[in-house]
């Protein structure tokens, strides 16, 4: 048996070193990467300085994506075959895209969700957004010089389970250690509130390419608590770019353009649009594909008129996340704008009007939350500083149910609940001798299941004979802290209990990330295995140093025995860091992690009774 | 389980069980707990720690929760005490409650119907003073009176009171949508 090693006391196991975080800001339109350098949050620029990487992906047989501006000079041409705003198909199916109107894709319904038949093979939206990711994740390395530690990575606050599992995966796929999935208007309030040191109540209102969010926060001294979350996964400024182009092909009886020509206007419109927050009136030229040369115009008083529907539809979501935190519209001390899509004029008057106060608008609100991204992966990679020691509390946007008898939702967490979160809830069986009970797993707001998101189906089998309504099953349902569920079923009555758990389905199982990871990195066996031990390897010094530190400071907790079982998975993990073998390695990773959990525990539950200790004792001379 | 996690949600937070909290020490607390426990603060740590940190910042979430609303902690003090509230199950209601009942109801009817958002918003006062009374009455109950069939008696006018401003925000929800 190998002997631990530890350290002196007050001295750590290994001399303080900075690790490397990031904060990525995954949009519609655009996406950037930002890290804190020297105590402050910055956006990290590309080597031709470009800080925005349009969020498009080219896609040729036989060569390697091409991502951002270079993508983007192709989309006009080759339409079908440039992923733009990726970002809305992310977790789902074929009729959820059909909504968005005519886009120029071949789409094919896969499991769970779409997939784009390209040039280069049939591609999920996780495997376009994984090499975006893949893009900033080179950026940033190099430009910081080093490997990555981990990231966290962005996702709108409505983002229902779907769509965050598939945003997590698609982190796992370009290589990412994704440190936490973070709700963008959370990102910007800490970007705001750090910069600021604003304290109140704030209202985030977040209209990005193709999604809007509304999130009502708290902040106190050191905490930012979300409050509630509302919007439209489904309404962003991509939409206006679409009534613009609508407009003209009404007024320029353009009913049947082709997908190239559909494509040529939209990149027209949003030109125009951009110029109209500034501008009274734009133009702009486009050649049709049979070369019909087109002068195409708008003036701001057009503009506005033809969008003020979608405008009025962000003020929905609004007077919802107000109602739902409580709170009048008096009651917000400050509006801070998010997304390009809220540099339009008429949109920051009608925030105005409905907050009665001026928005605050002093950080870029397209780097804002990539700046509040970093911030956190920098608080999470444990290189805070002194005084930084803030704690961010966010919720889950949407209600999570089951379906009952009769198609009826039964809510097993409501939405806006403080993440993480364990809630359980008992059924009972509907026929006598009923063995087995099919568990529906749905997410919405809405009574009926057919009208709410269905996430995940599994069967609870082995039900011993009961009389109907005799049997006890337990459903228990776990969110963490990336608000990513999960859920079991157990049955009770009999002492026989049967327990499945299951993650939801709409994601990629294991094997389909595995498969992608082959795809992406098209390397030799023998380079995948050495990256793969690399990995491994960090992975168990990472755990080891972190394990030797908990004993250092905690070890006196260990009953002989336990301590007995930790230094052989110890011992075992060791041997396998000497060898060259990733599976072996992994599984000792695997063990030594599941022999440390009552250690872990235990140590949990002293720094717990530590802080009861010292509260009471606080208390006593006050009374 | 471990000692501390098996606690109840009041001793977890250090505070007396009672109906009547002090807020602001309720919240204190709460921080406090959190900020030891939550998966943030083990984000570089092993898996078995962040697992750990999971489960417990559930914990202290599921504890805030039902302290900090109270209408879940006087149901969870009587739930202390070995009584069921029966909301489900006794919805019996002494005849004077019903009568306020339907009135208050037809006031939401009269208010929609003839679009008078002010008769709403008073009808809105009401309900936040008759709550406010209902919370007086229920902190004797679960104090000195000991008078617990009152106190699940006083968790079911107040579940109906929360409905009854659901559906008042509703209706003024409807006349602020119909108004543009």
């Amino acid at each position: 048996m190998s002997l631990l090693q530890i350290s002196e006391p007050g001295l750590s196991p290994e001399p303080h070193q900075r690790r490397i975080a990031v904060g990525i800001d995954l949009g519609t339109t655009h996406s950037l990467v930002a890290t804190v350098r020297s105590g402050s949050a910055e956006c990290l620029p590309d080597g031709q300085g470009r800080i925005l990487l349009p969020s498009i992906v080219h896609y040729a047989a036989g060569t390697d994506p091409v991502v951002g501006q270079d993508a983007q000079a192709l989309a006009a041409d080759d339409p079908a075959n440039t992923i733009v705003s990726v970002k809305r198909f992310m977790g789902r199916g074929v009729a959820d895209v059909a909504k968005y109107g005519a886009l120029p894709y071949r789409f094919v319904d896969a499991p769970g969700m779409v997939a784009i038949e390209t040039a280069a093979g049939l591609r999920s939206p996780v495997q376009v957004s994984a090499d975006i990711l893949h893009t900033l994740r080179a950026r940033a390395e190099a430009s910081l010089g080093g490997e990555l530690f981990g990231a966290v990575v962005t996702v709108p606050a409505y983002f229902d389970d779907a769509q965050r599992q598939a945003t997590k995966d698609a982190a796992r796929i370009a290589g990412l250690n994704v440190l936490r999935l973070l709700n963008e208007p959370t990102a910007a309030a800490i970007a705001y509130g750090l910069d600021n040191a604003s304290e109140g109540t704030f209202a985030i209102f977040d209209l990005g390419g193709g999604t809007f969010d509304l999130s009502i926060l708290r902040l106190t001294r050191g905490v930012f608590e979300v409050l509630a979350t509302s919007g439209d996964s489904a309404l962003g400024g991509d939409d206006f770019d679409q009534a613009i182009a609508v407009h003209w092909r009404v007024t320029h009886g353009l009913a049947d353009a082709s997908g190239r020509d559909t494509r040529r206007l939209l990149a027209a419109a949003r030109s125009v649009k951009e110029r109209l927050s500034a501008e009274e009136s734009a133009d702009a030229q486009v050649t049709l594909t049979w070369g019909q040369q087109l002068h195409l115009r708008l003036t701001r008083a057009e503009f506005e008129e033809i969008t003020a529907p979608l405008v009025q539809k962000t003020l929905g979501p609004t007077r919802k996340a107000l109602r739902d935190a409580g709170l009048a519209v008096a009651d917000v001390d400050g509006v801070v704008l998010v997304g390009g899509a809220t540099r339009m004029p008429h949109l920051q008057r009608a925030v105005a009007r409905f907050f009665g106060r001026e928005p605050l608008v002093n950080l870029d609100p397209e780097q804002v939350v990539a700046l509040g991204a970093a911030i956190q992966a920098n608080a999470l990679a444990g290189n805070r500083g002194a005084g930084e020691d803030w704690l961010l509390l966010d919720v889950i946007p949407l209600s999570l149910g089951l379906e009952t008898m009769g198609g009826l939702v039964e809510k097993v967490i409501p939405r806006n609940s403080t993440i993480p979160v364990a809630r359980a809830q008992e059924f009972t069986t509907f026929r006598d001798g009923q063995s087995a009970m099919a568990i529906h797993v749905v997410q919405g707001e809405r009574e009926l299941v057919s009208d709410c998101r269905s996430l995940a189906r599994f069967e609870l089998r082995g039900i011993p004979p009961m009389v109907a309504g005799a049997a006890r099953i337990v459903v228990t349902f776990q969110v963490d802290a990336d608000g990513l569920l999960s859920v079991s079923a157990q049955e009770k009555t009999t002492g026989v209990s049967a327990a499945v758990a299951v993650k939801p389905s709409y994601g990629l199982t294991d094997d389909e990330v595995a498969r992608m990871l082959r795809e992406g990195f098209d390397h030799a066996q023998a380079d995948r295995d050495a990256r793969a031990l690399a990995e491994q390897q960090v992975e168990a010094d990472g755990l080891v140093a972190a394990l030797a530190g908990a004993l250092d400071e905690d070890g006196d907790l260990l009953p002989p025995p336990e301590r007995e079982r930790l230094d052989a998975a110890l011992a075992s993990l060791a041997a396998a860091r000497g060898g060259s073998d990733h599976r072996a390695l992994k599984q000792a990773v695997e063990a030594l992690n599941r022999a440390s959990e009552p250690f872990a525990a235990r140590r949990m539950d002293r720094s717990v009774a530590r802080a009861l200790a010292g509260r009471r004792l606080d208390e006593v001379p006050t009374k | 389980m471990t000692a501390e996690f098996t606690r109840n949600h009041f001793e977890l937070l250090g505070l007396p069980p009672a109906f009547a909290v002090d807020l602001q020490a309720l919240e204190r607390a709460y921080r406090e707990l959190q900020g030891r426990v939550h998966p943030d603060r083990f984000a570089a740590a092993s898996e078995a720690e962040r697992r750990v940190a999971m489960q417990w910042a559930a914990r202290a979430n599921e504890a805030y929760r039902t302290l900090r609303n109270p209408i879940d902690r006087a149901r969870y003090l009587l739930g202390l005490k070995g009584y069921d509230t029966g909301e489900e199950s006794n919805t019996a209601m002494p005849p004077d409650f019903l009568m306020q009942q339907m009135a208050w109801r037809e006031q939401v009817e009269e208010g929609l119907g003839s679009r008078d958002p002010a008769a709403l918003e008073a009808l809105r006062g009401e309900i936040g003073r008759e709550r406010a009374e209902m919370h007086a009455l229920l902190a004797r109950a679960l104090g000195d009176e000991r008078n617990y069939d009152a106190g699940c008696s006083l968790v079911r006018k107040l579940r109906f009171l929360d409905r009854l401003e659901a559906e008042v925000d509703d209706a003024l929800e409807t006349l602020a949508e119909g108004a543009r």
